[in-house]
Order: C-alpha cells, then sequence, then structure tokens
C-alpha cells in the first residue's frame, strides 16, 4: 500500500465516522472567530435554544471592521465612527459574553487579525484541524495543520456540532526547490505559484508545500504561502512539520508544556508526507527562476516578474482569457506593453493576515530605513498584524523607520486589504499592496491593486512607481 | 432551510470568468448581522453607476444600462448561467445569500469554487456545473431566445431546455438529499452525537495539548 500524504494523515487523525453516501464526519479541534461571519451563526444557535459543544475550541477577535487610526481606536468599541461597523464588534462582544467565549478585545494585547493571532499564541498548532469563518484560514496550514475557511452556516455547524460534513479532497505537491535569490521572498514565490496553475488551479486539492525552498523558509514565510493556497483555489495549504516548526510552537502561551510538550513533539514528528505517498498532482518550480512579483490584473494569477512588460491580450490565444485580459487592463488603467516598473502608485499598504508579522515588517523597515516616501504617494500605511508584533515592531524601533519615512504607523486590523475599516482607496488610485486579492474594488470602489511583497511594497513606495527592490541598496535580506 | 425540488425559471447571464465573491456582494455590505436584505446589493458595483452604502435607497440610485440584469429581458430572472471559478475568493455566504435573496435559486457554471460551492447547498441555492461546451451552448441559445427558460429537476439530476432536450448534472448524494428535503444538517449530524463523543474522549487520551489550553 502506498504511503499517506501529510493531509490523508490530518484526515485519518480526525476521522469521527465515514457515511455511506461518501461524506465524513470531521472533528474540528480549533475554530476561530472574528465579527463579521459569526453574527448569523451565534443568532442561528440562539434560535435553535443550543450552545457550542466546545467552548474551549473558541476564540474570537475582531479584525475586520476595527479601526487603524490610533485616535479613533484609542476609544475602543464605543469609539467606532462607523455605526455599522460599532455594531457588529458589539454585536461580537455581546455574543462572546452570552456564549462564555474567549475573546481578545479591540484593544487587549491579544487582539489581531485572526490568522496571525492563532498562530502566535498557540492557539493554532500542528496536527489539528482549523477552521474559521475566512477563506485565509488556509495560513494556519502552515504549522502542518488541516486548516481552511467555512462560510457561516458552517460556523453555526461546527459550534453546535464539533464537526464538519466533508468530503475527502484531493492531494496535491506543490514542490520548490533550490535556492531564493536576495529579495525574493515567500510572498513573491506563493504569486509565482498562482501565476503558473491559476486562481482554479486548486480546485478540489489540499495543497501540500515542499521543497528545500518551503523548508528553507520561516514559518512567518510558510504562513504567507499557506495563506494564498485559496488565491489557487484550494481551501487548505499545508507544510509538513520540522525543526522550524517545533522551534516556533514551543513556548508559546497556548503550547503545551514539560512532558506534554514531549509527548506533542512525539506525535508531530509523523506529520509530513511519506517518501512513497502519491499525490494527484504535482507541480514543480525552481527557486533560482523566482524574481520579485507584481500583480497587474485583477485576480491573483495574473502577476508578473517585475522586469515584465504588461501582457498584451492579442497575444492570447484563448478567446475567454483574451477578453479576462482586456477586461483588466481597461479596469486597471494599463497599457498592453507598458513596463510594470512604469506602475506609478497613489498609495501603498503593507498589512494584511498574509504579510503583516514582524519578519514582513523587518523587510519593509530595512529598505525605508533612511529614505523618504516619494511626494507623489499619498498614503502609505503600515498596519502590523498584531497587537504583539506592534509591541515588537516598537521595541525594535521599526515604527520610527516607517514614521522617519512618512509611513503611517497603525493599529492591528484587516484595514485596507478589504476596505471594510475606514482605509481604502479613491477611484482610480493604485496601489501597491501585501494583501492577497487585487479583485476590482477589493480595497475600495474603483481601487487598482498590485499585489507584491513588503519589500517590494516599500520600495514602491519610496520611488513612487514599482522599482525592483533588489536595486535598492541596504534592501538587505528580506523575508 | 428551504427545500429545492424542481424549479423552471428565466435565465440571465454573468458572463466572465473568475466572478469573485466581492464582484457578487462588496464587502461594505457585510457589515449586516443579518442572513437577509442583500438582494438588492447583489453585483452592486457592476449594477449600480454609483458606490453603494448599506442602509441606502437602491431605487434611487443610477443603473448601469449596461448591465444584464438590468436589461428588461432579463428581469424575474431566477437561474443564473455563468463561466469558470464562479465564486472564488472569499469565504463570505453573503454571495448565496444575496444571490438567493435577489430571486436565484439555481446558478450554471463550467466550475465552482469550493467554499462558495458548499454554501450554497446551506442555503437552497444549487449551483450546477457542467461541461464549458454544454454552458456555452446554453449561453448561445439564451442570448438568440428572449423568454429563455430552464427547467430543473433535482430529483432525476436533469437541466431541461425549453426544445424538451435534457442534460444530465452531477450532485452528491448527501447534499441532493439535505436540499430535496430542506434539512437541517447540525440536527442530521446531532444524531451522531455519541460517535463525536466516543472520538473526542479517544482524542483527549492520545493528545490532551488539544483540549482545554484556552480557558
Amino acid at each position: 500500500m502506498a504511503g499517506q500524504t501529510l493531509y490523508d494523515k490530518l484526515w485519518q487523525d480526525h476521522l469521527v465516522k465515514s457515511r455511506e453516501d461518501g461524506t465524513a464526519l470531521i472533528y474540528i479541534d480549533r475554530h476561530l472567530i472574528h465579527e463579521v461571519t459569526s453574527p448569523q451563526a451565534f443568532e442561528g444557535l440562539r434560535l435553535a435554544g443550543r450552545k457550542p459543544w466546545r467552548r474551549d475550541s473558541l476564540v474570537a477577535t475582531p479584525d475586520h471592521n476595527v479601526p487603524s487610526e490610533t485616535a479613533e481606536r484609542a476609544a475602543g468599541v464605543a469609539g467606532i465612527r462607523d455605526e455599522i461597523s460599532r455594531i457588529q464588534v458589539q454585536t461580537l462582544d455581546e455574543n462572546c459574553k452570552s456564549f462564555d467565549v474567549v475573546q481578545f478585545g479591540i484593544n487587549e494585547p491579544g487582539q489581531g487579525i485572526v490568522h496571525v493571532i492563532g498562530p502566535e499564541t498557540g492557539a493554532t498548532m500542528p496536527g489539528m484541524t482549523v477552521v474559521c469563518g475566512d477563506s485565509h484560514t488556509s495560513t494556519h496550514g502552515a504549522l502542518g495543520a488541516l486548516a481552511h475557511g467555512i462560510g457561516t452556516s458552517e460556523v453555526e455547524h461546527v459550534m453546535a456540532t464539533q464537526c464538519l460534513i466533508q468530503k475527502k479532497m484531493k492531494n496535491m505537491l506543490v514542490r520548490v526547490d533550490g535556492e531564493l535569490g536576495p529579495g525574493v521572498t515567500a510572498k513573491d514565490v506563493v504569486l509565482a505559484i498562482i501565476g503558473k496553475i491559476g486562481t482554479a488551479g486548486g480546485t478540489g486539492y489540499a495543497i501540500e508545500f515542499g521543497g528545500s525552498a518551503i523548508r528553507g523558509l520561516s514559518m512567518e514565510g510558510r504562513m504567507t504561502i499557506c495563506n494564498m493556497a485559496i488565491e489557487a483555489g484550494a481551501r487548505a495549504g499545508m507544510v509538513a512539520v520540522d525543526q522550524v516548526t517545533l522551534d516556533y510552537v514551543k513556548d508559546k502561551p497556548y503550547a503545551p508544556k514539560g512532558s506534554q510538550w514531549d509527548a506533542a513533539v512525539e506525535n508531530w514528528s509523523r506529520l509530513h508526507s511519506d517518501d512513497d505517498a502519491v499525490f494527484d498532482a504535482v507541480v514543480e518550480l525552481r527557486a533560482e527562476e523566482i524574481e520579485p512579483q507584481v500583480s497587474w490584473g485583477t485576480s491573483p494569477e495574473m502577476v508578473a516578474p517585475v522586469s515584465a512588460l504588461v501582457p498584451d491580450p492579442a497575444k492570447e490565444a484563448d478567446a475567454g482569457k483574451r477578453t479576462g485580459v482586456e477586461r483588466a487592463l481597461e479596469y486597471m488603467g494599463l497599457d498592453a506593453g507598458q513596463k510594470i516598473t512604469d506602475i506609478k502608485l497613489d498609495r501603498v499598504f503593507i498589512g494584511s493576515c498574509t504579510n503583516s508579522r514582524i519578519e514582513d515588517l523587518r523587510a519593509a523597515a530595512a529598505v525605508a530605513k533612511g529614505r523618504r516616501k516619494a511626494d507623489s504617494v499619498k498614503q502609505v500605511l503600515v498596519v502590523p498584524g498584531s497587537q504583539s508584533v506592534k509591541a515588537q515592531a516598537e521595541k525594535e524601533g521599526l515604527h520610527s523607520v516607517f514614521i522617519d519615512a512618512g509611513f503611517e504607523w497603525r493599529e492591528p486590523s484587516c484595514s485596507m486589504c478589504l476596505a471594510m475599516n475606514a482605509d481604502k482607496l479613491g477611484a482610480g488610485e493604485h496601489c501597491a499592496s501585501t494583501s492577497n486579492r487585487n479583485f476590482e474594488g477589493r480595497q475600495g470602489y474603483g481601487g487598482r491593486t498590485h499585489l507584491v511583497s513588503p519589500g517590494m511594497a516599500a520600495a514602491a513606495a519610496i520611488a513612487g512607481n514599482f522599482v525592483d527592490v533588489r536595486e535598492m541598496a541596504d534592501a538587505g535580506e528580506s523575508a | 432551510m428551504k427545500a429545492f425540488t424542481q424549479h423552471k425559471g428565466l435565465a440571465a447571464p454573468m458572463d466572465r470568468a473568475n466572478v469573485d465573491t466581492d464582484l457578487i456582494i462588496p464587502k461594505q455590505f457585510l457589515k449586516s448581522i443579518k442572513r437577509t436584505g442583500f438582494g438588492p446589493n447583489l453585483f452592486d458595483e457592476l449594477r449600480y453607476l454609483d458606490e453603494g452604502q448599506p442602509g441606502q435607497d437602491n431605487s434611487a440610485r443610477p443603473l448601469n444600462p449596461e448591465f444584464p440584469l438590468n436589461f428588461p429581458r432579463y428581469n424575474g430572472a431566477s437561474v443564473l448561467l455563468a463561466r469558470d471559478n464562479f465564486g472564488c475568493g472569499s469565504s463570505r455566504e453573503h454571495a448565496p445569500w444575496a444571490l438567493d435573496d435577489y430571486g436565484f435559486r439555481a446558478v450554471i457554471a463550467p466550475s465552482f469554487a469550493d467554499i462558495f460551492y458548499n454554501n450554497c447547498f446551506k442555503n437552497g441555492l444549487l449551483p450546477i456545473a457542467l461541461d464549458e461546451q454544454v454552458v456555452d451552448q446554453l449561453f448561445e441559445e439564451m442570448y438568440a431566445q428572449e423568454g429563455y427558460e430552464l427547467t430543473i429537476d433535482l430529483e432525476k439530476q436533469q437541466v431541461i431546455k425549453p426544445n424538451g432536450e435534457t442534460i444530465d448534472f452531477e450532485v452528491d448524494e448527501f447534499r441532493k438529499h439535505c436540499l430535496l428535503n430542506g434539512l437541517d444538517d447540525i440536527g442530521l449530524t446531532l444524531e451522531d452525537a455519541d460517535a463525536i463523543r466516543a472520538y473526542e474522549a479517544r482524542r483527549r487520551e492520545q493528545a490532551p495539548w488539544l483540549f482545554d489550553s484556552v480557558k
């Protein structure tokens, strides 16, 4: 019999029951909650007279709607100016109180973007099944966990039953071997992967990211990669457990301690695909061939190396794709054949569950240090992913680097990744963004998003247009 | 959940690939704490010429005359014809809620994003994946014939064209069963409460660190 993949093992470990109709009940260890996709689920529980099955599996925090602006944030929930946002955050507060759910409140030390605080508190760990009403839950797969986004009905289902009704996905291995060049980061790797397989390339699959270039990444880098698995169509992305994982998890507040730690490490040592495991699909990339990436269109697959030109739809053989490229260029206000480096930026956003961890901020600061943002750039937002990331960055003086460069240092939130709070693009504005989606209107009505790494975003803020971060002296080796 | 057995309705086009859930229902409308009322803001950025805000009177907003759902001929449509990878992006269930609230009962496309596909079934909305050539054909016929209606028979797993021609489609047995009967799957899962408890007890012994760490 062939060996098992990491996904096969995680599936097997959580299988409560296989049903005759081909579905299975899968047990969920950790359920993360935020204010946007939970109110209707709590309401559903209330209407049915149900309670959470296991309240210790739940961890909540507000992130999507909370203001990033320090003055507005200071007054807590009551200070949120947008009334509808305020009600949603208040509703989370009330639901957590009435259902006795642990919540890191708006200005409490543990607060942050749900996918940043999970790993950093140890609330998400190797070997777990992790769900959240948010598609970027795939982030936690970096720990060697089975993690994916669910809809609100499933949020209610997991709260009520601790299980999900699932069909097993197929296995895909994305292997990146070799060594990444200086200035080339996890973000560039995942954008290159999406560019290669497309936004539906991973539909129906759980993707395991492997190969020496992935093994060589820090946990933060692996989280960036797994975070965007969903942008390749895969609900779940994951990386096998190794020493990097163990070193990261050890001593986290919720991580096992003492003899339980030893038992956990032993248990986790099997969380990798067997040598003879069979994948349904394998995709391979060479690390040396990956350049810093910039998205030019309105789908994450519309991405190119910074040295490239904006593509010409006339050269696209497939009629459907040709129309897609034409529509994207029109929306983005770009000309076929223009240099990526000629795209001028109006705003820059450094943050989001993809790239708001300490390494990301260090990479951006390394580029910004001793420089000023271009006058033509109206605003550069730096939004740390959590209170803990913010505190660490301030301890290292990164905030001063940003402020000296004319960037704005903000409070932990999802911010301009999806523009549910006040941070948004104006119509027609171009933004170099470290977030995950360049969809039409995502960062603001009519806004034009270009997805890049933190170093590339900082470099664009300084230059006013896209530049190859590797050409900026002192850029250092970014995360 | 409302049941889906058979439905006959006017088809309307969403003729582009990779329609993401931000396009289906933009984020400002996700601030609602309700499940209903999203219909007027379905495809908001394509449908209107201005930027929509939650709580606004949508009847006073300028409609985009070039957006097909605004054409009189598609008025009252309840079957959406779409392209590849429909519903990609965010997991927001507000997307199927908006489609349902607008009046759609089924979406036909060559392929769907996983989370969206799953969310549809929880809301009595039937996503039907058909071969690309078949969907192309449906688009052509719909464009050619005003008042083009499709009948969907979930029990038989068939789409029936106006000329009586039938197209078979696949659907998971469990999802079909729930949709046909309008079943609440939480209730079904709770029938296995003993199995869940047994698993939990076993797991607690093997991996105690997974329990009670967060209090």
